[in-house]
């Protein structure tokens, strides 16, 4: 019994120490070593201010994005649980489709819509309603909106499935003894969806925390953030080193978000299922 | 309550409209005549996707990632499945520990996986670009063939197969004859995900193809940053093309819920 058990783990063990693990340590010990201390390498990516705007960047990208995806998926998840099977269906396809869908395809939608000869500043300069093209693209702004087209099909799957699971008797009962629709949102259906949203929340904070097509294609050379900062580092510059700091950086912060956030899930999972 | 299924479901359209618009507006500037992106277009041509098979980067592209992805998910099941079946099947230790180890690559932001693998394996190993890219997808692809197989195991009812050793059968053929046709399902989803997350990825193709080895998604990258035309569109349109079809054949023997 226990023989064949480590007989038939041992090859993945081996593989994902060899091919993973391994080459995670080969590039993360050299950045803990220094002249005289062993987080020299950090304090001076620290000392610099742009690398710090780079960091503030990321997370900000990450918490809007998270907040938005999260504020528009609410609605329609709950739009998608009450609708009949059919309908249903079809509005889960046009979900799914995108998240099947290469980045590079819908990253590059949003550069045919923002650019300086887009959709959109073509559409207002016709109605007169600009004489200039406005800078759309290549912005803080673009990267968000790339990021929150990415991710929200995957919000909004995460939170169907939680939707699917609620128990609508739950919410007639409040609304029949008198509770104001808002009440019964905020006090009866909310508390049931925390593990959906908390769900749907870490897949989009750490999935636009680490995207790199989306910055790299709709932020430009001026608006990095980690991802394309590591790739700038290591393929264009060749400073194997900063680009190994970057990626340390980079993996500390998705693994402890996950971390934490995943911590939170189990702790309401418990408190849902008392 | 009125005025909030109202509210969620102006909301809902809204949604769906902003998903679908801007993938509808790639489409038609496939066919647009003017050699800069226009919407809305001038004139009608093809012209654009027969420039797509001029380019020997995307058609090569297209065959380097079809196969990689393929070997990839496959390899990936090979391994995967296995250790599936002794986490969800055997009474050991840690249980949840080799389960954290296996879905560990998720964890691991994929351009630094990329990053990684280029250093150790194409560096200090010199490995060819096709091993290590190989290596990068197969990490990729594990995490998802691992919880979908534990999916299947889970609903897979354990006395069929106890039944089958009771019966005589030993191990080995129950595991053949009765368990894999019993999360058959399981498997062929576990491949379809992995092809699709394998073929549109690009952290981890980023550090590992080469002037002689190009993926589809990086060389369209490449392609966008010295020119802006509808070539773009027309191949966009191409990859969407697959998506759709991969969903229907997907929906066709599986349905499409098993895929999220």
């Amino acid at each position: 019994m226990k023989r064949s058990a480590v007989l038939l783990l041992s090859p993945g063990l081996l593989l994902i120490i060899v091919l993973l693990i391994l080459p995670i340590l080969q590039m993360f010990l050299p950045t803990f070593v220094g002249d005289q201390f062993f987080l020299e390498k950090y304090l001076n990516f620290f000392h610099s201010n742009g690398n710090i705007q780079v960091i503030l960047r990321t997370l900000m990208i990450a918490v809007i994005t998270t907040l938005i995806t999260l504020s528009l998926g609410l609605p329609t998840a709950y739009w998608m649980s009450r609708l009949g099977d059919r309908w249903k269906k079809v509005v889960s396809i046009i979900v799914l489709f995108p998240i099947l869908t290469n980045a590079v395809v819908r990253n590059f939608a949003w550069i045919t819509i923002l650019g300086k000869n887009g959709v959109i500043n073509n559409f207002l300069m016709q109605l007169h309603i600009i004489d200039k093209p406005m800078t759309l693209l290549y912005t803080n702004f673009s990267i968000v909106i790339g990021s929150v087209y990415l991710f929200l099909p995957i919000m909004i799957t995460s939170l169907v499935s939680s939707f699917s699971q609620l128990n609508f008797e739950v919410e007639e009962a409040a609304s029949v003894i008198g509770a104001r629709p808002s009440i019964v949102f905020f006090k009866v259906i909310l508390p049931q969806l925390s593990v959906g949203m908390l769900t749907g929340s870490i897949l989009v904070f750490v999935g636009s925390l680490t995207a790199y097509t989306t910055p790299q294609l709709l932020g430009g050379n001026k608006n990095m953030v980690l991802a394309t900062l590591l790739q700038q580092q290591s393929i264009t510059l060749g400073d194997w080193t900063s680009a190994s700091v970057v990626a340390v950086i980079l993996t500390v912060i998705a693994v402890l978000v996950m971390t934490i956030m995943n911590y939170g899930t189990k702790l309401m999972d418990r408190r849902n299922a008392k | 309550m009125r005025t909030k299924i109202k509210f969620s479901s102006v909301v809902g359209c809204l949604v769906l409209v902003i998903l679908v618009v801007p993938l509808l507006i790639v489409i038609v500037t496939s066919f647009g005549e003017e050699s800069a992106i226009s919407f809305p277009i001038k004139g009608f041509t093809f012209e654009w996707y027969a420039n797509v098979f001029q380019q020997p980067d995307f058609v090569e592209g297209l065959k380097m990632s079809s196969i990689v992805a393929i070997l990839a998910s496959f390899l990936a099941l090979l391994v995967g499945i296995p250790i599936v079946y002794v986490l969800t099947r055997f009474d050991i230790h840690h249980k949840d520990w080799f389960q954290t180890i296996f879905l560990s690559p998720a964890l691991i932001p994929e351009i630094v996986i990329g990053f990684a693998l280029y250093q150790a394996l194409v560096i200090s190993l010199q490995l060819p670009l096709f091993i290590s890219l190989i290596v990068g997808h197969f990490l990729l692809c594990l995490p998802y063939v691992v919880r979908l197989i534990t999916a299947g195991m889970m609903e897979f009812d354990e006395s069929i197969e106890e039944a089958a050793w009771m019966v005589g059968y030993d191990k080995i053929t129950t595991f053949f004859k009765v368990v894999i046709p019993n999360i058959k399902q399981s498997v062929v989803a576990a491949f379809i995900l992995s092809f699709i997350t394998s073929f549109n990825n690009i952290p981890i193709s980023l550090f590992l193809n080469g002037p002689d080895l190009n993926m589809l998604p990086t060389s369209i990258l490449n392609y966008l940053e010295n020119n802006y035309d509808p070539t773009v569109s027309a191949v966009s349109v191409i990859l969407m093309i697959i998506t759709a079809s991969i969903m229907i054949l997907a929906e066709k023997y599986l349905g499409l819920n098993k895929l999220t």
